[in-house]
């Protein structure tokens, strides 16, 4: 009745093939852009930006970077974690080696860094595929922490081996360092969040994104049609690490401001982009935010109900916790196996014919 | 999404909701995951003393303390989620001590630029000593470097004063937290002539096979650990695998619970460890516990955890921070202070003897006085040694200082390259 197509009328292929093609969809999506930069920032505290949103955007990037690789093309890698600590050291380097130059390109640069690693990594997906490939990929988690635990280069020989964030402004308000007012680092995040979704959303429906479904569904195949195998797999490869590297970059200089490679960027940090990719749904631009969604937001949600909420004890809190979002994990993918994306699919599909479904 | 984002916003009100006009003090604590084993009794030991406080005294000053727990698994986004989550908690959080030294570097700027002192005790950042730098973090009553110093101090005595030659293997956690003490061991090798080797382990700790066969085959005459939570255990384990004379390892403070070398058995006797607070339950302060907190059944956690190393430890610091709410208290004047007052209760705490024994713990600590120029004690510490049999660490020598030499120009260039890094002018 309110969710429908109807009276909504097309006449040029431009207007055909927009992201959000239903008039509801399109407002909707303004209506959450305008919210997000033009009253979120003049609501949020310190608490609401650290603890919710930034981990939100950040991991939300990631998801993305990770799922044009898995999900549009197929190549699946556990190595995220390793390579968001290219993303973030690269940003380190370049914000202790460059102060003069502003933070924003420093972050985009750190993206190319980790993209032209994520390639060289990517070279063995030519010969070898699956679960090879992954364990390949897992060898490059590893041997990039063990890198930046081993190299005093990249920690400027700090004593301990951590990397502190140092204050950088952007157009003279501070998003990094202790210093920065929350609105400040979230509108810095956003900016960042938004423009990845929008390359993200326009590569995968362009050319670039149609070659890798192709190498995804049979790569003998797509070889045949006319797919170079070596180009489609190591652009996927480039461009799924130059979010995740925006994404590590983010991580380390606007939300945490001091990092411990090992536990930062371990192989958690692999797993848990990987669980936002699937359970949000692989080869979904909107997967992508809802997994990162479900798996930043409810530990922190479930938290709060059973401990300030209800005044529960910590450690039962916690360990319920662990039990509701893995449950909630197996009976998500149980019921819908791909991923909160195809439920909000299913969901609009039976709005759109509600309240006649005949 | 949007749904859950609205759920949120009402569940972060309801967390925010009760305001308390109490002096608030958060512990965050850890009582999941691979660290938890050392979370518990510290937290239990922390949580205790401030329940004796409310129940026996009502309070410090007739101000309940007011304490919320907060669980970060040992992890620094969810220690960070803490911080942000209960910084504002009734009047506003007065002291933070994470118990984790990557939580701790994390907060070091933050609740600086909040204004809310940092309690480091015996972790965190080594050169927070110099408080003319960093004005907000306190780490006496001693710190990783001196520890480093204590246990090279012991095994000069165990050779008469000389161990040049002398081979020693740094067995560490492969973080912040288990660098901190190489530096010091390089420099008090190049003084003393021993030959230093590092080998570290990752977090969690849990495989360590390589490590130890390393460590067999180098044959060192001794090995010093800085480890945490499972890590521990393994080690302890591998050492009396492969048969390690017990008596020639030695662990740093947090390398020394009973739930660490229990594990090994009888193997484990002799296992040592450096400690800056006493061990045991032999304290008047104890029968108090017992009587108020215990027998009310308002003991924290499954209260089983009472006289152990790290629940003294947790009494040890909650004890600190009373005393220092004290001072604070007497200096402005006022019960209810914030935390700038409670900063400078900090900045002019001075544990005596005297005052220890009125507290009901006699020779429980090293006697120290906080002062501008130094937040961090005067290096005191003792080697504890464990007896399976008797199932408890004994101390097996006094209170002694440590390397100050050493010990202080590392402090004072490290201090000085972190107040050139963050453009800070020193205070005093």
């Amino acid at each position: 009745m309110f969710y429908r197509e109807a009276g909504d009328f097309k006449t040029s292929y431009v207007d055909d093939s927009q992201t959000f093609p239903i008039r509801v969809d399109r407002y909707g999506y303004y209506a959450l852009l305008a919210v997000a930069f033009g009253v979120l920032p003049f609501l949020v505290n310190d608490y609401w930006v650290n603890a919710v949103l930034l981990p939100f955007l950040i991991y939300a990037i990631a998801a993305i970077g990770l799922n044009i690789l898995v999900g549009y093309c197929g190549q699946v890698s556990l190595g995220t974690g390793g390579f968001m600590a290219v993303g973030a050291y690269a940003c380190y380097k370049l914000m202790t080696g460059f102060p003069e130059i502003n933070i924003f390109f420093h972050v985009i640069l750190s993206g190319g860094i980790t993209a032209a690693v994520c390639v060289l990594f990517g070279l063995p997906s030519l010969r070898i595929k699956g679960f090879y490939l992954a364990v390949a990929t897992l060898a490059a988690q590893f041997f990039l922490v063990w890198l930046f635990n081993r190299v005093g280069w990249f920690y400027n020989y700090s004593a301990s081996g951590q990397i502190n964030a140092p204050e950088r402004t952007v157009f003279g308000i501070a998003v990094t360092g202790a210093q920065n007012p929350p609105w400040a680092a979230y509108l810095f995040c956003l900016v960042f969040t938004v423009g990845c979704a929008l390359i993200a959303r326009n590569l995968t429906r362009g050319m670039a994104g149609r070659k890798w479904m192709a190498i995804r569904d049979m790569d003998i195949a797509a070889e045949i049609i006319g797919v170079n195998p070596l180009k489609a797999k190591l652009t996927a490869f480039a461009v799924s690490g130059f979010f995740v590297g925006i994404a590590g970059a983010l991580f380390f200089s606007v939300y945490l401001g001091a990092i411990e490679v090992g536990e930062a960027f371990g192989i958690n940090k692999s797993f848990l982009v990987l669980f936002m990719v699937i359970i949000g749904g692989l080869g979904s631009i909107f997967g992508s935010f809802a997994g990162a969604a479900f798996l930043v937001l409810l530990p922190v949600f479930l938290k709060n109900v059973l401990v300030g909420g209800l005044g529960w004890p910590t450690d039962l809190a916690a360990h319920l916790e662990f039990m509701i979002v893995g449950a909630l994990i197996l009976i998500f993918l149980i019921a819908e196996p791909h991923g909160l994306a195809q439920l909000w699919r299913v969901t609009k599909e039976k709005l759109r014919l509600w309240p006649f479904p005949h | 999404m949007k749904q859950t984002l609205k759920i949120a916003a009402i569940a972060a009100l309801m967390a925010t909701g009760p305001a308390l006009a109490d002096l608030t003090i958060p512990d965050t604590s850890y009582r999941t995951g691979p660290y938890a084993p050392n979370g518990i009794p510290f937290s239990d030991g922390y949580q205790d003393y401030f329940t004796l406080l409310n129940e026996r005294d009502g309070g410090i000053g007739g101000e309940r303390i007011n304490l919320v727990e907060c669980e970060t698994a040992y992890n620094t986004e969810k220690g960070v989620e803490c911080y942000e989550a209960t910084k504002s908690a009734g009047n506003g959080a007065l002291l933070y001590q994470p118990l984790s030294t990557g939580i701790a570097y994390q907060l070091i700027p933050k609740a600086t630029a909040d204004g809310i002192p940092l309690h480091t005790m015996g972790y965190g950042r080594t050169s927070a000593k110099n408080g003319s730098v960093f004005e907000w973090v306190f780490n006496y009553p001693a710190n990783y470097w001196d520890a480093a110093s204590h246990a090279i101090t012991h095994i000069l005595e165990q050779n008469g004063g000389d161990i040049s030659g002398k081979k020693i293997t740094l067995l560490y956690h492969n973080s912040a937290y288990g660098k901190e003490p190489i530096r010091t061991l390089e420099e008090l090798g190049r003084k003393h002539g021993y030959e230093l080797t590092t080998v570290p382990v990752d977090h969690p700790g849990q495989e360590q096979k390589s490590q130890w066969l390393q460590i067999r085959r180098d044959r060192p005459d001794y090995v010093i650990m800085w480890g945490w939570g499972a890590m521990n255990q393994v080690a302890v384990q591998e050492a009396v695998n492969i048969r390690f004379p017990m008596e020639n390892f030695i662990g740093n403070w947090y390398s020394g619970a009973e739930s660490d070398v229990r594990g090994a058995g009888a193997g484990a006797t002799g296992y040592k460890t450096v400690t800056f607070h006493s061990l045991g339950r032999d304290y008047p302060l104890y029968d108090e516990i017992q009587r108020y907190v215990v027998d009310a059944g308002k003991a924290a956690g499954a209260g089983d955890q009472l006289g152990t190393v790290l629940y003294n430890r947790g009494l040890y610091a909650a004890m600190l921070a009373a005393e220092a709410i004290r001072t604070a208290q007497e200096i402005h004047g006022v019960s209810a202070i914030n935390a700038a007052q409670l900063r400078d209760g900090m900045e002019n705490l001075e544990m005596t003897e005297a005052r220890m024994a009125a507290l009901g713990l006699p020779n429980f600590g090293p006697e120290f006085k906080v002062t501008c120029e130094n937040h961090g004690g005067n290096g005191y510490g003792a080697i504890a040694q464990w007896d399976a049999a008797a199932d408890e660490f004994r101390l097996i020598t006094d209170y002694f200082q440590s390397d100050q030499e050493i010990v202080s120009s590392l402090i004072a260039e490290d201090s000085a390259a972190y107040a050139a890094e963050n453009g800070i002018t020193p205070r005093c």
